[in-house]
């Protein structure tokens, strides 16, 4: 047995408590959910400038509905098919010259176009200033994938909602539904949409919307599915609230980092549908252009004017990479579990 | 198992059936004949080419008709070339787009895991930021501008393979590798994330721990297992391959279905587009079943479990 150890009382000396009050504190702001996500993207180098590559295209696309260049469908036959010309530039390519018959002529003169008229991009085979005519048809096809992905997002979200709150037989019934949507291909339902609603903007729209909600409902049942066993759930249940309350007070901001992430992905997917129908050839119809039909018009003689067809092609390749970075890093950002 | 594949053929038929339905009415809605230069016929003449088609009878028995016939191979009389059947059109021009479709397949996919399974070995250095670069480029870069490209550069440029046109094997080449960098870049990435998955777990640590080589580890344990569920890609991979099928025979007039699909619908031959709708989608059904299949047959704890869900 050890010895007693008798301590004093004054062997111990109180600390001053003033000094460790905020010991248990927390210093760094609160962050929201967004905030915490966009920490999280400000981090991802190649997110953040596909980012900013997608906020100049789409300021350049919708911002040449003010201020063109040329008018995108002002025709002018007697300018049609010049090269690019760049003020100053001599480089081939970029200096208003073509090769014709093994020979560099510069078809602007032979065009008998004036010294100071130049096309940045070229000219169609209609006189049509290519760089306006990307622009809109750039604007055009943003602006389909868009509203496409919105109405698909409230078709998809809605639907996969009310089949996982529901369950039981009407959730099954639901997901037969979507089972069988999902096994004809989505370019068929397009297309057969397309040919009732006649091709247009507005058809193409909605044929790409009608066809690709079924993911998005599928992942937001799964979803429901989980939410509603929740206890947050259950209690808003007990306290009497409505289910339509419960769904925008509770499943809807559990679920928008789905929603978010989906959404990302279904715009390129869409951006790629329009393409594709309008080259061809049930899409945009004349004189609408979109970065599809460009492409077609451009596929048409690329073998002697072939700047008709790269300019499209890259702006279009452009955007597809810069949307499936920039959702990638979405992804990465609003769910750091998800593998990817 | 047996009972599963009972189940899933009554849905594929099921499934079929309301595709045919749905096809058929929607056809029936919009507008247009087979008549050409309708206004020089007479009305007599003009019913007995209807009749000659079918088309006099009430909607109800046409339907009953169509439905027949399709489960017995006919699809009724193309409106674009009169006198050809729908089926013979098909089958005549199936034996193109399976070429090209399975070729693509094959010279997507194996790469693709290769590539993916490189990526995640050698996980954040060179070699997997370059795969990770190539696959974003394929996933992105849609087919038929791939096509265009290819066809300007190899086919124009540097003169290696065909431009366009259906031949030997050279004029399969180009068509071929725009239809397969979708595939390539989706099972690259899907199996890079499998793998980077599977070379974190217990039994690969185990695998080393009892001294098996590093490829034996990679061979036997790791790849392996990322491979089952990249099984489960094919089906969306076979969609994609249809999809580009149809623009890219288009791009390089192949002789296929897709190319044929495009037409009719541009010159609103009715009964080929409905048969074509069918054929894809009965092409995608198969395919959705046969990857389901496998991947039961070749995942254990999905066979042990007896797939119930």
């Amino acid at each position: 047995m050890a010895d007693e150890v008798k301590l004093p009382a004054d062997s111990f000396e109180p600390l001053d408590k003033s000094k460790h009050l905020d010991s248990e504190k927390i210093a760094a702001p609160n962050l929201t959910f967004m905030q915490d996500a966009w920490r999280r993207l400000k981090k991802n180098k190649s997110a953040i400038i596909a980012m900013i590559i997608l906020i100049i295209f789409f300021v350049l696309a919708f911002g040449s509905a003010f201020f063109s260049p040329h008018n995108p469908n002002a025709v002018n036959p007697q300018l049609a098919n010049l090269p690019p010309k760049w003020p100053g530039v001599n480089i081939n390519g970029l200096n208003g010259t073509l090769v014709q018959a093994g020979s560099r002529v510069n078809a602007y003169q032979a065009a008998g176009a004036g010294a100071g008229v130049h096309y940045w991009l070229g000219t169609d085979y209609l006189g049509r200033d290519m760089l306006s005519r990307i622009l809109f048809g750039t604007r055009i096809s943003l602006t389909v994938a868009i509203v496409a992905t919105a109405v698909d997002l409230l078709i998809g979200v809605t639907f996969g909602l009310f089949s996982g709150w529901k369950g039981g037989w009407v959730d099954n019934f639901m997901q037969r539904v979507i089972e069988i949507i999902m096994s004809i291909p989505t370019l068929v339902v397009v297309v057969l949409l397309i040919l009732i609603l006649k091709p247009g903007m507005s058809s193409i729209t909605l044929a790409i919307a009608f066809s690709s909600w079924t993911t998005m409902a599928r992942l937001i049942r799964a979803q429901t599915l989980e939410l509603k066993e929740q206890e947050y759930v259950l209690a808003a249940k007990t306290l009497g609230e409505s289910s339509i309350k419960i769904a925008f007070k509770h499943l809807l901001p559990n679920l928008s980092s789905i929603i978010i992430i989906q959404t990302m992905f279904t715009i390129p997917s869409a951006i790629f549908f329009e393409a594709f129908l309008s080259f061809v050839g049930i899409g945009i119809s004349a004189p609408q252009a979109s970065l599809g039909t460009l492409l077609n018009d451009g596929q048409k003689n690329f073998q002697f004017l072939p700047y008709q067809m790269w300019y499209p092609a890259i702006v279009l390749s452009v955007i597809m990479i810069a949307f499936n970075i920039f959702a990638d890093g979405l992804r990465d950002a609003f769910d750091p579990q998800t593998k990817g | 198992m047996a009972k599963y594949l009972v189940k899933r053929i009554f849905y594929l038929l099921l499934t079929l059936f309301i595709v045919i339905t749905v096809t058929f009415f929607l056809m029936k809605l919009l507008p247009g004949t087979p008549l050409q230069n309708q206004q020089k016929l007479s009305p007599s003449q003009q019913h007995l080419i209807l009749k000659q088609y079918g088309l006099t009878k009430p909607v109800w028995q046409q339907y009953l008709i169509y439905v027949g016939g399709v489960f017995q191979g006919n699809f009724g009389t193309s409106f674009q070339f009169s006198d050809q059947p729908v089926s013979y059109l098909i089958s005549s021009r199936i034996g193109p787009s399976l070429l090209l479709g399975i070729q693509a397949m094959i010279i997507g996919v194996i790469p693709g895991i290769l590539v993916g399974a490189l990526g995640a070995i050698k996980k954040n250095t060179w070699v997997d930021t370059t795969t990770t670069i190539v696959s974003i480029l394929g996933i992105s870069i849609p087919s038929f501008v791939l096509a265009v490209l290819l066809q300007y550069f190899v086919g124009l440029k540097l003169q290696w393979f065909p431009i366009a046109d259906w031949g030997g094997f050279s004029y399969t080449v180009l068509p071929t590798i725009a239809l397969a960098a979708s595939p390539f870049a989706d099972t690259a990435r899907f199996t890079r994330t499998e793998m980077v998955d599977v070379l974190n777990s217990d039994y690969i640590e185990l695998a080393r721990a009892k001294g098996l080589s590093k490829w034996g580890v990679i061979y036997h344990h790791a790849l392996r297992n990322s491979l089952i569920p990249v099984v489960t890609i094919m089906g969306p991979l076979a969609v994609n391959i249809m999809t580009g099928s149809m623009v890219i025979e288009n791009i390089f007039s192949i002789p296929g279905i897709g190319e044929q699909f495009v037409k009719s619908i541009l010159t609103n031959d009715y009964p080929t587009i409905m048969a074509v709708t069918i054929v894809y989608s009965v092409m995608l059904m198969v395919v959705l079943l046969i990857t389901d299949i496998v991947y039961g047959i070749i995942d254990p704890r999905i066979r042990i479990s007896g797939k119930s869900n």
